[in-house]
């Protein structure tokens, strides 16, 4: 086959092409992004969130009913339209629980959550910061306290301070915040004595300034990562505290104190469980699945 | 190595001494004392009970008393039970719950770890995939909400199980399966991830350049080091096999000692309460420091914190 000529042109090369950025520039955070929407099932579980958090705000105000009226006459009803999850054995309708019960988690997740980031990153960051005998210090309590097992801990707070959700997230907390200062004082030990540090100090900013604008935002990632997976263990400590009896008062709705109230009706009533028990595990998939995305996405090391 | 043996064990001993000391005030200012959900009692027999149980005492006397019993190895009576001590319950359970957690144990690390070398092995193709979601699942459905199923589906509905109690072997299959699955699937997850790593070396390189086969090279050369991280994982495990046992046992009524702690909870047996948590904590740290020890003779990479160089 014959190529004439002229269908050739001469484009010449230039220097200043040569040193064009044909792509867009990306920022840290689009960048993560990209690569987070790469990972199929990361994708799916944030979807997944996001139905859960939307049905947990607009869920118990769907069906005419309220989470803690009992009706007596419509005890144990199986799904149907009237009671699109049945009702429970005091004819409460489970639907409507189920959404007020969603509420309750993910708030009892993100609140120790954020606990755990607040006293973490304030202990962690100074310690790391400080050095020397101050970070010996914090890091030596902080290992003590780290022996102490949790979950022994929290049942122990849950029956010395009784049961509702204050106590539960303190209980949560008091020793959750651990892991959290150790990753923050880690990442604040390997940037504290970068050159960005050192030229920021040189111009005069103070510790808070240097802690807020340089070293947090640069320690976001693992921060990030380690939220996102202390709320399903929040979850599910809240579900597992409950199932001992040792959670929330009725008639308050939570998804662990629901399992634990349907168990006992497994075999005749099996919706009373069904239903708590599975939003359960899709919040916490959900959770993890997002968390390990965020890993994924946030490490370079990952990068192909 | 001695060196850091002993930093160690000296944290443990501070660790313990914050919860023995932690369970001691709690249970002082729990609401109500050990008497109160019986009928009114008479003032001389009330001040009787207490003279008994040493509650009349003042509470450093109360407190210096109850590290002595610790130290050996008293965990004093039970409020609720007259007849038994706390010894007598933990005795009695811990085997039972030793038994099972070390069933459980063992499911999880075999099958974790033959799903994540698989996992590596087969890396993004279909058995990866499956793998991978088994052990997605696994972290999300809670030990409770398994054993719920497992009993619901293989036990009641299919009948291929005994329901319920501690006989024979097959009675120990479900709760044990119950009780593996979360750690299973974090032993999985480690595995697969340190395989990969391992797989990309130098060395299983060299070794496929000398023509082993795949078997060899993995059975002889990336398993061995891939295990590694596994091990510092059998602290937290035993950590959770422990705590599940709360429920599992309950749920299966398994006359184990997790299922004696939660009717203790129920039941607001405050001298149970402590003496099983102070013993559970024991048992935990020990087996932490352990598997820490452990690890610094099996990777003689790892220079532990303290020992000097060389060692």
């Amino acid at each position: 086959m014959q190529i004439s000529k002229d269908k050739f042109q001469l484009v010449g090369s230039k220097y200043e092409d040569a040193e064009k950025i044909s792509k867009p520039s990306l920022s840290f955070w689009k960048d993560v992004f990209i690569r987070f929407r790469k990972n199929k099932l990361a994708l799916f579980g944030l979807v997944l969130l996001i139905l859960l958090i939307i049905m947990a705000i607009i869920g118990p105000h769907l069906t005419g009913y309220d989470y803690r009226t009992n009706d007596l006459t419509n005890k144990n009803q199986p799904p149907s339209s009237e009671h699109w999850f049945g009702t429970d054995d005091l004819g409460r309708d489970v639907f409507t629980r189920t959404w007020e019960g969603a509420r309750i988690s993910i708030f009892i997740g993100v609140a120790a959550a954020l606990i755990d980031l607040f006293i973490g990153v304030l202990w962690g960051g100074i310690a790391g910061y400080k050095g020397g005998r101050t970070d010996e210090m914090m890091m030596r309590f902080a290992d003590v306290l780290y022996g102490v097992p949790y979950l022994l801990l929290v049942i122990l707070l849950m029956v010395v301070l009784g049961q509702g959700l204050g106590t539960m997230i303190l209980a949560m907390t008091i020793t959750g915040w651990i892991n959290m200062s150790r990753i923050v004082r880690g990442q604040v030990l390997s940037l504290k004595n970068q050159e960005y540090v050192l030229a920021s100090k040189t111009l005069g900013a103070n510790t808070s300034r240097i802690m807020a604008k340089h070293l947090i935002p640069n320690a976001m990632a693992p921060i990030l990562v380690t939220m996102t997976l202390t709320i399903p263990s929040a979850i599910f400590t809240e579900a597992f505290l409950s199932y001992l009896g040792l959670g929330l008062n009725p008639p308050l709705a939570s998804w662990g104190s629901m399992a634990s109230d349907g168990l006992p009706a497994l075999r005749y009533y099996p919706w009373r469980l069904f239903f708590p028990a599975t939003f359960i595990c899709l919040t916490i998939f959900a959770f993890n699945v997002v968390g390990d995305g965020l890993r994924d996405a946030l490490d370079p090391r990952l990068r192909k | 190595m001695v060196k850091y043996i002993g930093k160690r064990l000296l944290y443990m001993l501070i660790s313990l001494w914050l919860i023995v000391t932690a369970t001691f005030f709690f249970m002082r200012i729990a609401p109500g004392n050990p008497f109160t959900s019986e009928k009114k009692l008479p003032p001389e027999i009330e001040a009787n009970l207490n003279a008994h149980f040493g509650l009349d005492q003042p509470w450093y006397a109360q407190y210096w008393d109850y590290l002595v019993r610790i130290l050996n190895w008293d965990f004093g009576p039970s409020f609720k039970y007259k007849s038994q001590t706390v010894n007598d319950i933990i005795n009695e359970g811990f085997p039972v719950s030793a038994m099972l957690g070390a069933e459980a144990l063992l499911l999880a690390v075999a099958f974790g770890v033959l799903l994540g070398i698989i996992a590596a092995l087969k890396h993004n193709r279909w058995p990866d995939y499956t793998a991978m979601i088994i052990a997605v699942l696994g972290i999300s459905v809670p030990s409770f909400i398994m054993a719920t199923f497992l009993q619901y589906f293989l036990a009641i509905k299919m009948g291929l199980f005994p329901v319920a109690r501690w006989e024979t072997f097959m009675h120990t299959i479900l709760p044990a399966l119950a009780l593996a699955a979360t750690p299973m699937a974090f032993i999985a997850r480690l595995t697969r991830s340190s395989m990969l790593e391992v797989l990309s070396n130098d060395y299983i390189k060299t070794a496929k350049a000398k023509g082993l086969s795949q078997g060899v090279i993995t059975v002889k050369h990336a398993i061995r080091n891939a295990l590694l991280p596994v091990v510092t994982y059998m602290g937290p495990l035993t950590a959770g096999i422990l705590t599940g046992s709360f429920v599992i046992e309950n749920i299966f009524g398994i006359p184990g000692l997790g299922a004696h702690f939660v009717t203790s909870i129920n039941n607001r047996d405050y001298t149970v309460i402590m003496g099983v948590t102070v013993f559970y904590s024991i048992l935990l740290l020990v087996s932490i420091l352990l598997v820490d020890i452990a690890y610094g003779f099996i990777d003689p990479r790892i220079k532990l914190a303290g020992g000097k160089k060389g060692e």
